[in-house]
């Protein structure tokens, strides 16, 4: 059987997709496949999966990264579409200056962690470390009232009340 | 220092002790630092790139590790150097073969190095034998902590500490753990353990050669999640969770192989042996394959008491010419490395073609294995 794509290769990968009681057959190749987002190549570099991110965003975070598109870092010159190119930022301002279209990529690669959560340089004010508990624990409510574990959730919420103040 | 005083033994975290040892090789663990104040390597000119060196190597040089250390240029060592530091874990590949002015301080017991100017301005590792990530962390946070009082890190408040590449953000820690599955292979269970890992966020590459295919029966296993888990959970669980139930996964099939199945293991292990002592020509990938063999005889034998017909090839001319030393994992161990293509040439102290590399490869092998057992 052809490629119901390409109709040029041998459709080696075979999908049954049911919705709304329709039943769909699709007959591909691996190459229009994995075009169409369908299967997954075995071995993927991390600037590979990096631009694939970034390709694959939806709507919402194309949008986030359209909007910054011609912002350049005052620092180090760098854009969005360098970013794009390398997988690598140009300077730590950059977090700050895209931080808008970067999130949605942190977000992936650190499952929808956006917070740090750990070690504070022991030279940092004591107001950062302070901070970055603060942080932490507003993430870890926004997780917990999520999954509807309310017992956590109020405990965090008793403890951030009591950093705050 | 010269390499030569390093490469003809095995380093201390690859002799084959630690806990859980019959199992995990080593642990290592990397931290991800910048120096605040300047750009990421991307946006630096070779200039910038010498005062970012510059900086971090006095620091470095100037801790007090308790361990000799010493200094290499990178971007100025042969080739052949480059590829001796890769092959023994001292540096990564990118930073081997990377670009612009970069340097290791490497310890002398080869336990530690600081990697500058890899990806990252500066890229702290500690290795240690067997399962040891606690200990790992203990020791890689009071050096991060002795650099810290000297130089200030990008850092930030939400994000924590600042990489150029968004996948290190946050602790910016690199937790991987090598580890000998054999029998999981044998028992054709090694495609349960790749799932469970990528259905935990975990990376699985391999030990020895090239790229990421597993020779030997050598995998390595790291964390890919480095923002929102605090360093000593994420530490915790792998030490606690998610390692020991690979360890125990890897004992029940070496349990399995030897109750049902220890014709194939017996014919996997004697093969083995045969081939290494008779070989007069052979590959690094054949040596791997065929010495991670022997690997599990011997780690079958001295964890489990196993003594089957094959078991007993290792060991037989032993008994029979009651040869002072039984082979030991640390003796297999040294064959891994000393027999790897740039360990050959730096020990024998000149370049070598693939066919020669091959030949002087089965003549160690053979010797060592003769005067061994």
């Amino acid at each position: 059987m052809l490629c119901q794509i390409c109709k040029e290769h041998e459709a080696t990968i075979h999908l049954t997709e049911i919705s709304d009681g329709k039943r769909v057959e699709m007959h591909l190749c691996q190459g229009c496949a994995v075009e169409q987002g369908i299967a997954a190549k075995s071995q993927m570099s991390l600037n590979e999966l990096l631009s694939n991110l970034l390709a694959s965003a939806p709507a919402d975070d194309e949008i986030a990264i359209d909007s910054q598109k011609d912002v350049v870092c005052p620092c180090c010159g760098y854009t969005l579409e360098q970013f794009r190119k390398e997988s690598l930022l140009g300077c730590p301002n950059d977090y700050e200056v895209f931080e808008k279209a970067l999130t949605p990529l942190i977000e992936k690669a650190h499952q929808s962690s956006t917070t740090h959560c750990g070690k504070v340089p022991v030279s940092a004010p004591a107001d950062t470390k302070r901070q970055t508990e603060l942080l932490a624990m507003k993430q870890k409510l926004e997780t917990s009232i999520k999954a509807e574990d309310y017992e956590t959730a109020a405990h965090l919420r008793d403890k951030i009340n009591k950093l705050e103040n | 220092m010269k390499l030569t005083d390093i490469s003809n033994d095995v380093n201390e975290w690859f002799n084959g002790t630690g806990p859980l040892a019959d199992v995990v090789i080593s642990s290592r663990i990397r931290l991800a630092r910048n120096l605040a104040g300047h750009k990421f390597l991307t946006r630096c000119s070779d200039e910038e790139k010498t005062q970012i060196l510059e900086k971090l190597r006095q620091v470095v040089m100037a801790l007090d590790l308790g361990d000799k250390i010493f200094y290499m240029s990178v971007d100025k060592a042969p080739v052949l150097d480059r590829n001796f530091l890769v092959e023994r874990h001292l540096i990564s590949r990118n930073h081997a073969f990377g670009k612009g002015p970069r340097g290791a301080v490497i310890a002398k017991s080869q336990c530690f190095t600081a990697m500058i100017n890899e990806e990252d301005h500066l890229r702290l590792q500690v290795l240690k034998a067997g399962l040891q990530l606690s200990a790992c962390y203990e020791q890689i946070n009071k050096i991060d902590d002795m650099i810290e009082k000297k130089l200030k890190f990008a850092f930030s408040p939400k994000f924590g500490y600042l990489t150029a590449c968004p996948t290190n953000l946050g602790t910016g820690i690199r937790i991987s753990v090598m580890l000998h599955l054999p029998a999981l292979k044998m028992t054709g269970q090694i495609e349960k353990f790749l799932n469970a890992a990528k259905d935990l966020d975990l990376a699985v590459r391999g030990l020895f050669g090239e790229g990421t295919e597993a020779t030997g029966d050598f995998y390595q296993l790291s964390n890919q999640v480095t923002l929102g888990i605090s360093e000593i959970e994420m530490v915790e669980r792998f030490e606690k969770e998610i390692i020991p139930e690979i360890a125990q996964f890897e004992q029940a099939a070496r349990k399995k192989l030897l109750l049902s199945q220890s014709s194939l293991l017996d014919d996997k292990i004697s093969r083995a042996m045969a081939l290494l002592k008779s070989a007069h020509l052979i590959s690094s990938q054949e040596a791997l394959l065929l010495l991670s063999h022997l690997r599990l005889g011997i780690n079958m034998h001295e964890h489990m008491g196993a003594l089957t017909p094959g078991i007993e090839s290792i060991y037989a001319l032993a008994a029979g010419e009651g040869s002072s030393e039984k082979l030991s994992i640390r003796t297999i161990n040294r064959l891994f490395l000393l027999t790897l293509p740039a360990h050959l040439q730096v020990n024998s102290g000149k370049i070598l073609d693939p066919a020669d590399r091959d030949a002087l490869r089965a003549k160690i092998i053979r010797s060592t294995l003769s005067s061994n057992s």
